[in-house]
């Protein structure tokens, strides 16, 4: 009987594949965001909202990752952005070699901003680096706001929360400022930004964000 | 439902070090976990054995290290053990922490059966 020593990450494979999208991100100077949140918490319609703000500021591709359906694809073409469907068939998340193959379909010199919405799931994307340069964890107020508490993994490797649904605090029994912390004290370095997709609440202050830091392309 | 993949990446790694076709050798697996590394331990468990069935790694038991999750705080200098994801020291509230364990999601080492002397 031998022992033999290994210590090796077992998702060192994703990892691999990760780095080369990473750098070859960076070749073309495209900032590129990872955005997770559960099902329904609105990831596709702020989607929507940033493409209508930032469109004819910078040029936006866009990745959609779904179990099922183009539905999401459709939305975000109608804005007029490159947009590729990943269907999992399944597959609770996306893995970077499905985003490698993605991108292949991308005429990325002429991409600014590349936007990858993640399948709907707050528990499986956190552990699979796609080669984003942050991630984006969307939380709707309806989801209550223990949230972050309950799924710490996703806040914790997230840079940027966008707490979804604002307009209908008065009706339901979430708090803001505890779902804020909640957040900060699982990841006290998070941005956080409140919006309304529907009513169009907060999102300029956001796209504001997120076209500095484009501009930026800080290393990722 | 992420573990059936981690499954079978745990598999992978163990077929660079022992090729399939002598993998009926391997006796034990084991793999370290942190708190947060968002693996359920009876999945992964379950997706493993499911995998392996029929296969020469049949033999193989896999063996889970559970690693706490623990932050380190810069205000008080001291380390603690707290929910997984909390990073506020426990012990005085600060926020100023280093996280010190709780992500792995590591395979750690392999215990295998010499080689019959004389097999292929």
């Amino acid at each position: 009987m031998s022992i033999i020593t290994i210590e090796r990450k077992v998702l060192e494979k994703n990892d691999e594949v990760a780095r080369q999208n990473r750098a070859l991100f960076a070749d073309h100077g495209i900032f590129v965001l990872n955005m997770v949140s559960s099902p329904g918490a609105g990831k596709t319609s702020i989607l929507e909202r940033t493409l209508e703000e930032l469109r004819d500021k910078l040029s936006i591709a866009v990745i959609e990752g779904d179990v099922q359906t183009d539905l999401d694809a459709l939305r975000v073409a109608k804005y007029n952005v490159p947009a590729v469907q990943i269907v999992t068939s399944g597959g609770c998340h996306l893995e970077a070699n499905l985003v490698r193959e993605a991108i292949s379909n991308l005429a990325l010199d002429s991409i600014d901003l590349l936007i990858i919405e993640n399948v709907g799931n707050l528990v499986c994307p956190s552990n699979y680096d796609l080669g984003e340069a942050m991630k984006v964890v969307v939380a709707s107020t309806t989801e209550g706001d223990d949230k972050p508490l309950k799924y710490p993994a996703m806040f914790r490797n997230s840079s940027v929360l966008i707490i979804n649904k604002i307009d209908l605090i008065p009706y339901i029994p979430c708090d803001l400022g505890v779902l804020k912390d909640n957040a900060l004290r699982i990841n006290p370095s998070l941005t956080v930004f409140e919006v309304s997709c529907t009513k169009k609440l907060g999102i300029t202050p956001w796209c504001e964000w997120l076209l500095e830091n484009t501009r930026q392309k800080p290393a990722s | 439902m992420h573990e059936l993949s981690i499954a079978q990446n745990i598999i992978d790694i163990v077929g660079r070090y022992v090729p399939p076709a002598e993998q009926e050798r391997v006796r034990k697996v084991t793999v370290r976990l942190g708190a947060l590394a968002g693996v359920v331990p009876d999945s992964l468990a379950f997706c493993f054995t499911a995998i392996i069935h029929h296969t020469p790694l049949a033999n193989a038991v896999m063996e889970m290290e559970h690693v706490p999750f623990t932050v380190a705080c810069r205000s008080c200098n001291r380390t603690s053990a707290t929910e997984p994801g909390i990073v506020l020291c426990p012990l005085c509230g600060s926020r100023d922490t280093e996280i010190m364990s709780g992500t792995e999601l590591q395979v750690v080492s392999l215990e295998v059966d010499e080689p019959t002397p004389g097999a292929l």
